[in-house]
């Protein structure tokens, strides 16, 4: 191996050192302050491990109150965006290609459309009817664009499906809404679970969109960055660190689930 | 449209277009008509509205235009949302190319776990913990005092701290773009242009990047259009000297009661927004289709 090869290779590793611990270190960061002592969360200087920053986000009626509010949207939007995201792909699916590109094209503009937009013109529309922010429109906004992911998903799926298997259950004489119930339903299953998860993520996670329609709601984020504005302590540090045990114990859930389902189709085939 | 009806029959079909119209008019196409709107008609009082004044004008949007705050910040915005772009793409490039073209199967399945692992946590959590990270007396300044780079601790916050924090925000939407791209290159092109004679930077600027460029296309447009609009970043990063033009717009809406003035600064930036994805777009050849995988 020449000079050079070993330069590039060592330079190579080194970035790859960097660019992990930018990755990493904000979180571990950000985890370990949980069990500082000091008021402000920090791990510089460490004065004390301890665990009463647990008990004072326990005791915080605040933070209950920001848990539900995330925890109601959050419900309804899968409510409404599961429906409509497979509506939506199905209909996509059964489109003639040049109409397919301009509905396709609509559908996924709210992805294109800035978080912001799509809550100040959510808030705007609805105030003509005179409905303020609120879980309502917080629950609205959120779908228009979280709809998009579920099509998405919905239509990745549906590109595998074999149309035989309506047509067998139709000639076997089975009505139309059987077939969609009894076939097509469950082929689209495991997308849809996926999609709710997804869902559900997002939807919890969104802060850019929900800041303007939230009217005096608080939803976890907003809380969070609140408490960043108006006195951060490590019960904040608490509640982000039970969130990301809680999405990365999800997401490991979620990538095993995706696993076994496909070792079972391999088993199959 | 006929053949819906003739899968699902006309129950279900009725009832699908009827929710897949519900959504594209009702929560897509009427709120930014709806915008629209708002951002062509001045801020009155309601006894006035729908009177003699209530009438269309571009004076909203020309008072962006003339008023030398607001004008810089939103330039401002767009060269640093461009630049948080590049950024990110320079940090993304090497471990994508490593991924797709060098590590083994092995390898490459935990670095796309550990790389998953931060992104499925939420924005506003990533966004606190650079808050954290770059406070006065936090853990960066108290490093880099001790090892002796600085003599005082340092206000990161400001545009540099936003920077930072957006870059990381944003990695994952474009590092994978440009892995599935990369990843279909033939590791055989790259070892033809190496025989030939070809340096490694010119095998990257000739044969990987040209490639790779959908991938490309698509990263950057995506980090330029959520940096654009991200609102949560410069909130928590950001100092009052490095106003990002989302705040300009929140302001309008609920602290200088404008709503019109602040439809109008949306209108904007949405504008801005899709006219960069879709010049970016054309110019690297790159259908919609692809871009929202």
């Amino acid at each position: 191996m020449s000079t050079a090869d070993r330069i590039a290779r060592w330079m190579f590793t080194a970035y790859m050192v960097v660019f992990f611990a930018y990755l990493f270190m904000p979180l571990l960061v950000m985890s370990a302050a949980t069990f500082n002592t000091s008021r402000f969360p920090t791990v510089t200087p460490w004065q004390g491990t301890t665990l009463k920053w647990f008990a004072e986000l326990w005791a915080d009626a605040a933070m209950w109150r920001a848990v539900w509010t995330s925890v109601v949207v959050a419900f309804f939007v899968v409510l409404v965006s599961l429906p409509v995201g497979t509506a939506a792909a199905l209909l996509l699916t059964s489109l003639h290609a040049r109409a397919r590109g301009f509905f396709y094209a609509l559908m996924v503009s709210p992805l294109l459309t800035p978080g912001v937009v799509v809550g100040i013109s959510t808030l705007v529309l609805w105030r003509q009817l005179n409905v303020g922010g609120g879980t309502f429109l917080i629950v609205v906004a959120q779908s228009t664009f979280i709809i998009c992911y579920v099509m998405l998903m919905v239509v990745a799926r549906l590109q595998r499906f074999d149309r035989t298997q309506e047509e067998a259950a139709l000639g076997l004489g089975a009505s139309r809404v059987m077939v969609f119930r009894r076939i097509m339903l469950p082929y689209l299953k495991p997308s849809l679970i996926a999609a709710a998860f997804l869902a559900i993520l997002q939807s919890v996670e969104n802060y850019n969109t929900t800041l303007f329609v939230r009217g005096f709601e608080t939803p976890l984020t907003v809380f969070i960055a609140t408490k960043v504005r108006t006195g951060l302590t490590p019960a904040v540090n608490a509640l982000a660190l039970i969130m990301i045990v809680m999405t990365v114990l999800g997401a490991i859930a979620y990538e095993i689930a995706r696993r076994r389902q496909a070792a079972a189709k391999d088993e199959r085939s | 449209m006929a053949s819906l009806y003739q899968r699902f029959g006309g129950g279900l079909a009725t009832i699908f277009i009827a929710l897949v119209v519900l959504w594209l008019a009702g929560m897509v196409l009427a709120p930014n008509l709806m915008m629209v709107d708002y951002a062509l008609r001045p801020n009155l009082p309601p006894a006035q509205i729908g009177g003699p004044n209530d009438v269309y004008s571009l004076d909203n949007i020309l008072y962006l235009a003339n008023e030398s705050v607001h004008r810089s910040i939103f330039f401002k915005t767009i060269w640093a949302s461009a630049l948080v772009a590049f950024i990110t793409f320079l940090v993304c490039y090497p471990i994508a190319f490593w991924l797709a073209q060098r590590a083994t199967m092995g390898q490459a399945a935990v670095a796309i776990l550990a790389l998953t692992i931060p992104f499925w946590i939420n924005e506003v959590l990533r966004t606190l913990a650079w808050y954290i990270i770059l406070a006065f007396r936090g853990p960066l300044n108290a490093l880099l005092l001790n090892i002796g780079v600085i003599d005082a601790p340092v206000r990161w916050n400001g545009d540099g701290g936003v920077l930072a924090g957006m870059v990381y925000a944003y990695i994952l939407f474009m590092l994978f773009p440009i892995y599935n791209s990369i990843e279909s290159l033939e590791k055989s092109q790259i070892e033809a242009a190496r025989d030939l004679g070809a340096s490694t930077w010119r095998i990257h600027w000739r044969v990987v990047m040209p490639h790779a460029k959908a991938g490309i296309a698509t990263g950057c447009v995506f980090t330029f259009m959520l940096a654009a609009g991200s609102y949560v970043a410069p909130a928590l990063l950001g100092a009052p000297g490095s106003r990002w033009f989302t705040e300009i717009i929140y302001n309008w809406f609920f602290e200088g009661g404008d709503w019109n003035r602040g439809a109008a600064y949306a209108l904007v930036l949405l504008v801005l927004c899709l006219f960069v994805v879709l010049a970016t777009l054309k110019i690297a050849r790159v259908n919609l289709t692809d871009v929202a995988k």
